[in-house]
This record gives C-alpha cells, structure tokens and sequence, in this order.
C-alpha cells in the first residue's frame, strides 16, 4: 500500500492478508496479517520453522500463497518486471554462487536492472567488501556472504529491505555496524524487516515487532508494548524467617511464592516490602527488583508453538 | 518521518539486459574456462583418431579398399564419427543443464528470481546465451574436426574440401548437435532441478532412447527419427541414402533439429513460472 506521508512523499509499505502457506498437508503459514511500515526497523520474530522464512519467500513473489495476498507497494512484487529498485533482500547468506567473485554476482545482478555498474563498487565498499571483491564467493566465511548478501539488497536503492537472519555468523564489530545500517535506512524512511529467531538479537535492532509461532501470529506492536506482556516486575526477598514475612505480605496484598528459603514477591515494590519487614521485625539479606525481559515475554509467547522443543517425548 | 524515500523511479526494462546479464555470468565462471576447452579436445580427439587409424593402415586395405573408402566418400565419416556425436551430446547436455541447476544447487536462483522477477524472461535469456555459446563451440568442434581429419586424410591422397558434395552439411549438422543437445539439458534441468539427476535424465533421452529404437517397425522407427542423434545420422550419412525400411528426409532431419530446441526453450522458460523457488 502506497501511503501520502505529511511530507507529500509517497512511503511503501508490505500489506500481508490473510496469508496462508500449505506444502501438502503441511500449513507453513495460517492466516497472517500484518503491516510494515517505513521509517521503522520492523523485527520479524519466531522460533525456528515458525514460517518467517516462508513469508519472506511469499513476500518476494518465490513461493506462491496458498490463499491470501501480499503486496509491496500496494502490488505484487511478482508483477514487476525487474525487482532491485522496489525491493531488496537478504534470503539466505549462500544464495549466490561460489564459483563467481563478488563483484561479478553483484555486476550479474546490477547488469539484468540496468543499474550502473558504479552502484556495485559503491555498495561492496559500504558493506567493507571492496578488498575481496575479486575473490571467489566459495572461499568466503559466513559473515563475509551475510555482508555480500546486504550488499545486494542495497545495490537498487530500494525503498523496502528485507533481511532473512542477517545477524548470523558475524563477528560483534559486525553486528554492531548492521545495527546502525538497519537504523540509517530507517531514518532515511525506508521501510526494513529483518528476521531473527533470537529476541535478544531484535532487542536492540527493532523499533517494531511482528512475532509469530507455528505459523500464526502472536503479536504485531511496538517494541514497548511487546516488553510489557511480559508482566510488572518482581521482587526476590532473602529473609532468615520465610513464614513470618509472609503473612503480612499477604495481607498487604501481594502475591507471595516461597522457593528454596527465598520469596518471590508480585504486587509490591521493594521500598514497601522492607517497610514490613522492618515493621514485624524480620531480618533480610536479600531484596532484588526483577524486570521481567524480552527474552522472557517472547519465551512465553512462543512456548506453545514452538515446532521442534528440546526433550520433547514423541 | 524525515526524508521518506521515493519508490523506484525506474528504467524500461528491457530483454537485453537480461542477455547481458547472463552473458556475464557464464563468463564469470571458471568451470566454463575448462568446460568447453576441454570437451573440445575430448571430441576433436575421437575424430582426429579415427582419421589416424585409416592414414596409418591405409596401405593394409588392398587396391580395392582404399577405391571403396573414395569411392564411398568415407573421408566424410571420418570428419565427424558416431563416437565423436556421443561425446558431443553428452558434453553439451552436461553443460546446458549445469546452466541452470548450478544456480539451483547454491540457491542463487532465489537471488536471481528475486532481483528479475519475470522469472520466464530469465530462463529466456538464459537459453538464448547458452545456445549461442553452445553454437560457437560447436562450429569450432566441427570445424577443426573436419580440418584435421582431412588434412590427415589428404597425406593418403583421400581427404577432401569443404565444397565436396555433403562437406558443408556434416559440418553444420555436428555443428548445430551441441546447441540442440545443450537446451535440451537445460530443459530437463529446469523440470528436476537436480544437477546428477538432470545428466541422467539426458543421457536416457539423448542417447539411450534412440540406440534402443529400432529400424524395422514403423512406429520406432518414426519415434527414432524425431530424436537429435538419429537426425544427426541422417544428415551426415554420406554416398546414397541406405536401403532402411522407412526412409526419410534430410529436410525431416532439420526440422527435427530445429523442434527439440524451441520445445525446450518453451518449456525451460514456463516450468519456473509456477513452482516455488
């Protein structure tokens, strides 16, 4: 869908509708629907084979929905004759050949959309690439094919970017420069999704977040809104007499679980369960806040639907 | 939002990008530096070999055999043999099928799909680069394969020149074997999109099923006479047409080197319209 933004400045967006993915009597994806919108890092979180790849394939026209739509731009990304101006992707950090050097790949690529032969040197130099552009693909590490894989989705200049696990296999200086890329083309008003399995990865890389589980949607929202599912925060209280604490805790009306000589205390901030304690004459040695993390919501959330749990009896 | 980019403003797209673009792959890779030189050779050297076989014992063949072999225009065989056409299909097949599944195997498809998503008109050029190489090596094959050969032949006294009746016409048809050969492994590439099962698939179609069809029924006789190789015989059998049960045309032979090509191509640039990549 094509949008007026304030400026007057036409914005993109991916609309997916009441998407849905069989393969046989497999459902990949059921009934998806979601929006991305520019000027945000979009993450696009899941367990593995929760279908993030799958709707990145359908987003780009490569698998065909089994019912649905999803448009870029308010068309099919199918439809379009030559696809490097209007979207760029990062599917899968091997998707190229290895008997091609790098520039060769991207000069294949730029050749086929009429884009100079400039944008490939310009885009190899951004991605820290320039000084093995003339290698052959086959000998590179995983991160170097994760930033070859982001050079291309560059060398159009799109306003859409989609990034499949763009974090995997690089090194921290590596995570850190595509954080701030992923932030640039934000800013720059582009719209950018960017898979990844690990909530912690997203945590400091999304603005906005779209999780889903088995294939269907748990959450679309804001980064904040997502963190406050996760619960208010607790309090860890390390007391000498577990029992007397708690019945005035109670009282007060907290929620009190006691574990291993320890309580664990919902419903009541730190200050007012010392004044209690100070108040029956109960001593502590231990009072901790405990903010719930995005970790934590997102295990929550994704705990009934992950495909392949560890220790599983089947 | 702050400076909200402009969706592409972009250029006509055109085909001949396309061929560009895929023009460049295939030069970009390394297997083709030795791909093509190296089935040259192997072809050349069947051809080459028999040439030397009927120099080095001519003299063996008696007053009589050595009149037959002229007589029967054999130097012509020797420019392009059977043996030398098996080797030919078999390597122009290979390559045209590692034309497509190779970008199978490293996923490069997605990529490439992605980048041109008129996924028939990618396969299109694909076809058309592949023939047009595939073409080039082949008149180079048939070319120094009849040079050679006659050249051998001619210290016999027994070669003869470009211009003798058929010359042209054996050249041309071992020529036009490679491309023929080539798309239709693209074809069958396009179909299992696996690199060992597609060279299996070529073989079978391009070489077994036409040494298995017999002469002597009407029905695998026809069916043998639609396929490349047996067209190929055709065309280069020399002196006057054999005595077969169902004789054909050389004019059948050309068509039927001209239809396995444009079905092939027909059905390389379908196949990936639909599938999922």
């Amino acid at each position: 869908m094509s949008r007026r933004a304030a400026g007057g400045t036409v914005v993109v967006m991916i609309d997916v509708r009441e998407l849905t993915k069989r393969y046989g009597g497999r459902t990949a994806v059921r009934t998806l629907t979601f929006t991305v919108r520019p000027g945000r890092v979009t993450g696009f979180l899941g367990p593995n084979g929760a279908g993030k790849s799958t709707t990145l394939r359908m987003i780009l026209g490569l698998h065909a929905p089994t019912s649905g739509s999803v448009t870029v731009g308010g068309r099919p990304f199918a439809e379009r004759s030559r696809g490097l101006r209007h979207v760029g992707a990062l599917l899968d950090a091997g998707d190229a050949h290895g008997g091609l050097t790098a520039r060769a790949h991207l000069a294949v690529l730029a050749r086929g959309n009429r884009l100079p032969l400039a944008r490939v040197d310009a885009v190899l130099e951004e991605v820290g690439l320039a000084d093995a552009a003339r290698r052959r693909i086959g000998g590179f590490s995983l991160g170097m094919r994760q930033r070859l894989g982001i050079a291309g989705a560059l060398l159009g200049d799109p306003p859409v970017l989609l990034f499949d696990e763009p974090l995997n296999g690089l090194d921290p200086e590596g995570v850190r420069w595509v954080r701030g890329l992923f932030r640039r083309l934000a800013d720059e008003g582009r719209t950018v999704f960017v898979s990844s399995h690990l909530m912690t990865e997203m945590e400091h890389t999304a603005d906005e977040l779209v999780v889903i589980g088995r294939g269907r949607l748990i959450a679309a929202e804001s980064l904040a809104a997502f963190a406050g599912r996760a619960g208010g925060p607790d309090v860890l209280v390390g007391t000498s007499d577990p029992a007397a604490l708690a019945g005035p805790l109670l009282a007060a009306g907290a929620v009190v679980v006691e574990e291993a000589g320890r309580l664990t205390v919902s419903g009541l901030p730190a200050a007012r369960i010392g004044e209690l304690a100070l108040r029956h004459r109960v001593p502590l040695h231990e009072l901790t806040t405990r903010t719930a993390s995005l970790e934590e919501a997102f295990m929550e959330l994704t705990a009934g639907s992950v495909e392949y749990p560890a220790g599983d009896p089947r | 939002m702050t400076g909200a980019v402009l969706p592409a403003r972009e250029p006509r797209a055109r085909f001949r990008d396309l061929l560009a673009a895929e023009w460049l792959r295939l030069w970009s890779l390394r297997s083709t530096f030795w791909a093509l030189p190296a089935a040259m050779v192997a072809v050349v050297a069947f051809n080459v070999g028999t040439a030397w076989d009927h120099y080095r014992y001519w003299h063996a063949y008696g007053p009589a055999g050595r009149a037959d072999f002229v007589a029967h225009g054999m130097a012509l065989r020797d420019a392009f043999t059977g043996n030398a056409a098996t080797v030919l299909v078999l390597c122009a097949a290979a390559m045209g099928a590692v034309a497509v599944t190779g970008e199978y195997a490293a996923g490069s498809i997605r990529t490439t799909f992605a980048a041109v998503p008129a996924r028939g008109a990618v396969m299109s050029a694909k076809v058309l680069v592949v023939a047009a190489v595939q073409t080039l090596f082949g008149a180079a094959v048939a070319g120094l394969s009849f040079w050679l050969t006659q050249a051998v032949l001619a210290v016999r006294g027994a070669g003869v020149p470009l211009a003798h009746p058929g010359a042209l016409r054996v050249v041309v048809a071992s020529a036009l074997l490679a491309p023929v050969c080539a798309v239709t492994g693209m074809a069958l590439a396009a179909v299992v999109r696996r690199g060992s099962l597609s060279v299996v698939a070529a073989v079978v179609l391009l070489l077994f099923l036409p040494m298995a069809l017999g002469e002597r029924r009407r029905l695998t006789a026809v069916l043998a006479h639609t396929t490349p190789l047996r067209a190929w015989e055709r065309l280069v059998a020399a002196g006057p047409a054999e005595a077969v049960p169902y004789p054909w045309s050389t004019g059948g032979a050309w068509l039927v080197y001209g239809m396995w090509p444009a079905a092939a191509a027909v059905v390389t640039a379908l196949v990936v319209r639909r599938r999922d990549q």
